[in-house]
């Protein structure tokens, strides 16, 4: 008798826990963090709030890139990379006719978008094949293309593909340099409306807004036919597959979808840095989008744009305090660093594991 | 015609591919007369030097878990075995010695735990895997900068805190193997220890997979409805090869470091386990199927690969191509396997 | 030509690589009847189905002969779609419901109402937006039809399993142009009480003039439901009935009635020494199998008999062997010997001298991609310590004692192949089956449990495989537990035959009981014909 009332009391605290603490855990676990970390850190609050306001308008865009495929069942699209390269081959053509402020933006976003929907197909056909592990050949995908990235830029850009300004080229005149100044595009969309509540803090408004366009284009994307149907894919491929719908086809368009707007995300990333790591910039922009949106909460099966826009705050949060924090706290603010690595890292191991968890025990 | 067909059916067509185009680069390294003794050597010494890290993938893909991504988890015991031993001053044979003594109870624990996790998540194993071994590289990060060590070879002389992000071996355990009964035969350097404690590792999980316990590892590996109904205990056996790959992990590593003449730590690690699953894959391995012969192919494949490009792409074309050829060549064959149909649940 | 029937299946006949599993199949339904449709596993009736709906498995082994009519023309789908055009629908066994998705969501899936908008005028009408209310209203409408009183907004995951059902049904009435629903064994799934409202339903569906294929193990439902009666057996109508003038016992025995060839004889009565000697007793045992639960069996094994376990399929008959060895999680008590068995412990029953051939031989049985020795040796290397030599103080393999060990079995048990070292992935069915028979045997095992011995096998490899348990019986006096969906291939072999219905024992007979006897056990109306 004691002991059912026990677990009744259990399962009571279960089901409260299941329902107003589990989907926030991380969430939590993060601003608890963020908390300790900003007290430890001694950073004015100006300056953090400055900083994570400019980080949130030029990260949120690539994050958000990732819903569709979570929504499509291919889990978290390392892909991205690929949407990433696009947007800067774009770039770098808008850079070399020198096509200036938001008209370069622009162009940037057109060229960038039939290389993303090529690249989107062919990542589709290759997750396609490899169903049920797309996380992992997504992120050796992302890796792979990289590679083929350097080769073309390295071996191919200024001689089977021209540059008219030399400048961009390597001192042999073959292959790109390593770091490119994207002074022509640099904050054009930032910069096209821009305030200063307080001294010390600007909000790039346009940059927001064009994110808030986004999160509105996604929420009425779902509810359409083809929306509908990716949601139908990513429950149950099987019963989508019997109810007529072609689910190849629609893991595609998912993935093409989602490798545009990261090329779209890439943009406005550069455009706000101002440079380009010709080599570089795009390498690590699965794993800070994946780890961003898992802090915000999402899991491998289930992800909103709230989700996205809390967790790219929190994750830039923690970004910028942890140095100092590791400073003031260890006395070495390598430390920090290190510490927000193995977060993005740790992060994603554990929604992995706990994905994979939990889809056992279903069965 | 037909006869044709079967061997390149038994080849596959990746080790034609790759074997092709390092026949090619050998020819070009002809061509711009590229010294080739030295190349042979260096090739001899990176077969050695990598074998066992790409042999610590047989265990686990026998026992059924799949390309073992999280292969970092043993790299950093070895190194934790290495340091140890460093920082109690050993050198040549003692100190790699007590360096493997150390770090295998270590990679056993590791392996261990890591094992009874993956019986919780069958089917993701690899991807949850890699992660996993990103963690624990970027939290061993943190670990090396606070770990007490206090030899001066370890840490920086002047200024920074923790170890050194390359600690020399150059007065410990560095070249022990390499250079034990070395000879030179047509201006060819032979690593014959490296060699022979390479073989021996090979020989070590040879015979493992001949006993009763290798037997039915692999049984439980190759299927494990069949398994349970033979009565093996199924998650005990893939705890195992998860176990001896972690340990030889820790081992290859060390080996590793004892021929590059340094250990790297911190960032080093990450992506330590891409070039080994690729080496086992080109040898001609899948995702649930392997031999030693895959490993020793493999490896030799792809390492040979490397060194022969480097010379003949710097020679051809700017920056470090050769890095770019091995980031195609070994994320190519890795995404080769994972799409491949016959590649069976595990992921 | 017009016709007074909505669908017409004429002369269907279908080969499955030159074994005929349709042979001249004729069934007519009209408009509003209720048309219920019998036969053993392997009657043909999944194969009529696959047929009824364009399924791809059907066009991909070369079609079929005849043509399925409907309202009078020619129409013979080639795809589930055209089936579906053709007004055709099916509520399947296993519920084709997203689980995350409101009960509108599941009623309306891919055929969602969309409106156009500004985007979708430009891309494609593929970007329409949802009409949420038009498709709840619709939804509305069906579950009204049927009488059912769920929110339709509700999401359908923790739904109860009737419910479910439900939602499948009110799919299909949804579409407009539905003229002929088919149900798959809707009962199975279903609690009693659930099972009697389903059944008003359908009677229901019927007065709107839906045309309905009842399948159905069920003999007294589908005396109760239905107007029409087609039993089919071996891939032929045997007998097209008027419900008003059948009974159970009647379709039971047309069910199960065969036929015997020479392979099949029914084997003679012996008498067994001591009847109370048991070595194997199970005491209220349930064993989760999907698909084949146990429900609390009972079941005696004498010394030194051949037991047949037979019944319909799902019932629970292939979850017996299954679960004394304890491959799904079982519960109750299995006694060995008067010694409990272990449950859930598979090594402590293969000690305990219990082997089993597996019914899922490619799945289970077999290691595919290694040789003919290692599948038949590993068994007793894993649980009797044999073929294996000591080796500076490591236990090795003993290579040469296997392939000894080996070329004996396949020499007397006939394995055709290339020599021991073949891959068994490439041997046919017959001699992978001898394979397993031969890992079992290794074990010198007391009792030898083997499950649907002969399927897909040909009829040589049949006899062969059932010649070879005899021979053991006999021979060695080893207990042979044979579990099989073929009754005749039970009746020739075994000394008795327990039947299984819905998880439980309905009876045991000896294999010269009468057609009707074993027609209504399998269909569960034994007992109850008793007492009525």
């Amino acid at each position: 008798m004691d002991n059912n009332v026990k677990t009744q009391e259990v399962k009571n605290k279960n089901e409260f826990f299941e329902k107003y603490i589990f989907p926030y855990a991380v969430p939590i676990v993060f601003l608890v963090l963020c908390g300790i970390g900003f007290y430890y850190s001694g950073l004015h609050y100006t300056f953090v709030l400055n900083e994570v306001i400019g980080r949130l308008a030029r990260n949120s865009f690539l994050v958000i890139s990732l819903i569709i495929p979570v929504i499509a069942g291919l889990g978290l699209n390392f892909g991205i990379v690929l949407g990433a390269m696009a947007g800067q081959i774009a770039l770098f053509f808008v850079t070399d006719y020198a096509v200036k402020g938001i008209a370069g933006l622009l162009l940037a976003f057109v060229i960038s978008t039939p290389l993303a929907i090529i690249f989107g197909y062919l990542t589709g056909q290759v997750l396609n094949k490899s169903k049920g592990r797309e996380m992992i050949t997504s992120m050796i995908l992302g890796f792979f293309a990289n590679g083929i990235y350097q080769l073309v830029f390295l071996v191919m850009a200024g001689t089977i593909i021209p540059f008219k300004n030399k400048d961009l080229l390597l001192s042999t005149g073959v292959g790109l340099k390593n770091s490119m100044d994207l002074a022509g595009v640099r904050y054009a969309l930032d910069d096209l409306w821009k305030i200063r509540p307080f001294t010390g803090i600007a909000v790039p408004i346009s940059t927001l807004i064009v994110v808030g366009i986004l999160c509105v284009a996604l929420t009425w994307f779902l509810k359409t036919k083809l929306g509908q149907e990716m949601r139908t894919v990513g429950q149950d491929m099987h019963v989508a597959g019997v109810a007529g719908i072609d689910v190849d086809k629609t893991r595609t368009i998912a993935v093409i979808i989602s490798t545009v707007l990261a090329a779209w995300g890439q943009i406005i990333f550069l455009q706000n840095i101002g440079t380009l790591n010709t080599y570089g910039s795009h390498e690590q922009v699965g794993l800070f989008a994946v780890a961003s949106l898992l802090i915000g909460g999402a899991s491998i099966k289930k992800a909103t744009y709230g989700q996205a826009l809390i967790g790219t705050f929190l994750f830039h949060m923690l970004f910028i305090i942890s140095p100092m924090a590791g400073q003031n706290l260890m006395g070495d603010s390598q430390i920090g660093e290190f510490f927000r690595v193995f977060v993005a890292y740790g992060v994603i191991g554990l929604a992995l594991l706990l994905h994979a968890w939990q889809d056992k025990n279903k069965k | 015609m037909e006869d044709i067909k079967k061997l390149i059916q038994r080849v596959g067509y990746p080790r034609l591919i790759i074997g092709g185009f390092l026949l090619i680069l050998c020819i070009f390294a002809a061509v711009l007369s590229i010294p080739m003794p030295a190349l042979i050597s260096d090739i001899l010494t990176r077969f050695g030097m990598n074998g066992i890290l790409v042999l610590a993938m047989v265990p686990a893909i026998q026992a059924g878990v799949g390309l073992n991504f999280a292969l970092p988890l043993g790299i950093v015991c070895g190194l934790v075995g290495a340091l140890v031993s460093i920082e109690f001053e050993l050198a040549g044979f003692a100190g790699l010695i007590v360096s493997i003594l150390i770090a295998i109870p270590l990679a056993t624990i590791v392996g261990y735990f890591y094992g009874l996790m993956l019986n919780r998540i069958k089917g993701q194993e690899m991807t949850v895997g890699n992660y996993v071994g990103f963690s624990a590289v970027s939290g061993m990060c943190i670990f090396w900068l606070l770990a007490p060590f206090k030899s001066p070879e370890l840490i920086w002389a002047v200024g920074g805190s923790g170890l050194r992000v390359t600690v020399s071996l150059e007065s410990s355990i560095g070249y022990v193997l390499d250079n034990f009964l070395t000879f030179n035969i047509a201006g060819i350097q032979i690593p014959t220890g490296l060699l022979l404690f390479f073989a021996l590792c090979c020989l070590v999980v040879w015979i493992f997979g001949r006993t009763k316990s290798g037997v039915i590892m692999r049984a439980a590996g190759a299927n494990e409805k069949f398994a349970t109904a033979t009565g093996i205990n199924v998650n005990k056996q893939r705890v195992i090869g998860v176990i001896l790959s972690t340990v030889l992990g820790a081992i290859g590593i060390i080996v590793y470091s004892q021929s590059f003449g340094f250990l790297q730590l911190y960032n080093a690690p990450l992506y330590s386990a891409m070039p080994a699953v690729a080496a086992v894959l080109i040898g001609g391995a899948s995702i649930n199927k392997v031999k030693i012969s895959h490993v020793i192919v493999g490896t030799f494949l792809f390492q040979a690969l490397l060194v022969v490009s480097l010379p003949v792409l710097n020679v051809l074309a700017e920056g470090n191509m050769s890095e770019v050829i091995r980031t195609i060549v070994q994320n190519g064959i890795i995404i080769y396997a994972l799409t491949r149909k016959t590649g069976g649940e595990v992921a | 030509m017009t016709t007074e029937y909505l669908l017409q299946i004429k002369n269907i006949v279908k080969d499955y690589s030159g074994n005929r599993v349709l042979k001249g199949v004729n069934i007519n339904i009209k408009p509003g009847e209720i048309h219920g449709l019998v036969g053993e596993n392997g009657a043909g009736k999944s194969t009529l189905m696959n047929i009824l709906f364009g399924m791809p498995v059907i066009h991909n082994t070369g079609g079929y002969e005849g043509d399925i009519i409907i309202d009078g023309k020619v129409a013979n789908p080639k795809t589930p779609r055209e089936a579906m055009d053709l007004g055709i629908g099916m509520v399947h066994q296993e519920f084709m419901l997203i689980p995350g998705f409101t009960v509108t969501e599941n009623i309306k899936l891919n055929r969602e109402i969309t409106k156009s908008n500004v985007i979708s005028r430009v891309l494609g009408p593929k970007l329409e937006t949802l009409d949420f209310k038009s498709m709840r209203k619709d939804s509305r409408e069906a579950l009204d039809k049927l009488g059912m009183d769920l929110d339709e907004r509700e999401i359908v995951e923790g739904l109860p399993v009737g419910f479910m059902q439900f939602i499948e049904i009110a799919r299909e009435i949804d579409k407009d142009n539905l003229k002929l629903l088919v149900f798959d064994e809707p009962t199975a799934v279903l609690a009693e009480s659930e099972a009697d409202t389903f059944l008003k339903v359908v009677k229901k569906l019927s007065d709107l003039g839906i045309a309905i294929l009842f399948i159905s193990h069920r003999l007294d439902e589908i005396i109760e439901v239905t107007d029409n009666i087609t039993v089919l057996r071996d891939g032929e109508v045997v007998s097209y009935l008027k419900t008003k003038e059948a009974n159970v016992n009647q379709i039971a025995e047309l069910m199960v009635g065969r036929k015997l060839d020479n392979v099949n004889t029914i084997k003679k009565a012996r008498e067994i020494e001591n009847k109370d000697d048991y070595i194997l007793e199970l005491k209220n045992v349930s064993v989760d199998m999907p698909g084949e639960r146990v429900k609390g069996l009972n079941l005696k094994v004498r010394r030194g008999e051949i037991l047949g376990i037979g019944g319909l399929g799902g019932q629970g008959k292939i979850g017996i062997a299954n679960g004394i060895m304890g491959l799904y999680k079982t519960t109750g008590e299995i006694i060995k010997d008067g010694k409990k068995l272990p449950l859930n412990q598979p090594k402590e029953v293969l000690d305990a001298g219990i082997a089993f051939v597996t019914e899922d031989r490619r799945g289970v049985g077999l290691l595919l991609e290694n040789s003919i020795e290692e599948n038949i040796a590993i068994s007793a290397l894993q649980i009797k310590d044999r073929f294996i030599k000591k080796l500076a103080g490591m236990n090795i393999m003993a290579k040469k004692e296997i392939r000894e060990y080996a070329l004996k079995m396949i020499e007397e048990l006939d394995i055709r192949c290339t020599g021991p070292r073949q891959l068994t992935g490439q041997l046919s069915g017959g001699n992978q089956q001898k394979v397993c028979i031969a890992r079992a045997l290794t074990l010198e095992p007391d009792i030898i449990m083997v499950s649907e011995p002969t399927r897909g096998i040909d009829v040589g490899a049949k006899k062969i495989v059932l010649d070879l348990l005899k021979k053991l019986n006999e021979e060695l006096g080893m207990t042979v537990i044979i579990t099989s969906s073929e009754l005749a291939e039970l009746r020739s072999i075994s000394d008795r035959i327990a039947i299984i219905f819905e998880g439980k024992l309905e009876g045991i007979l000896e294999p010269d009981a009468s057609d009707v006897d074993f027609g209504l056990m399998m269909a569960g109306e034994y007992g109850k014909g008793e007492v009525s």
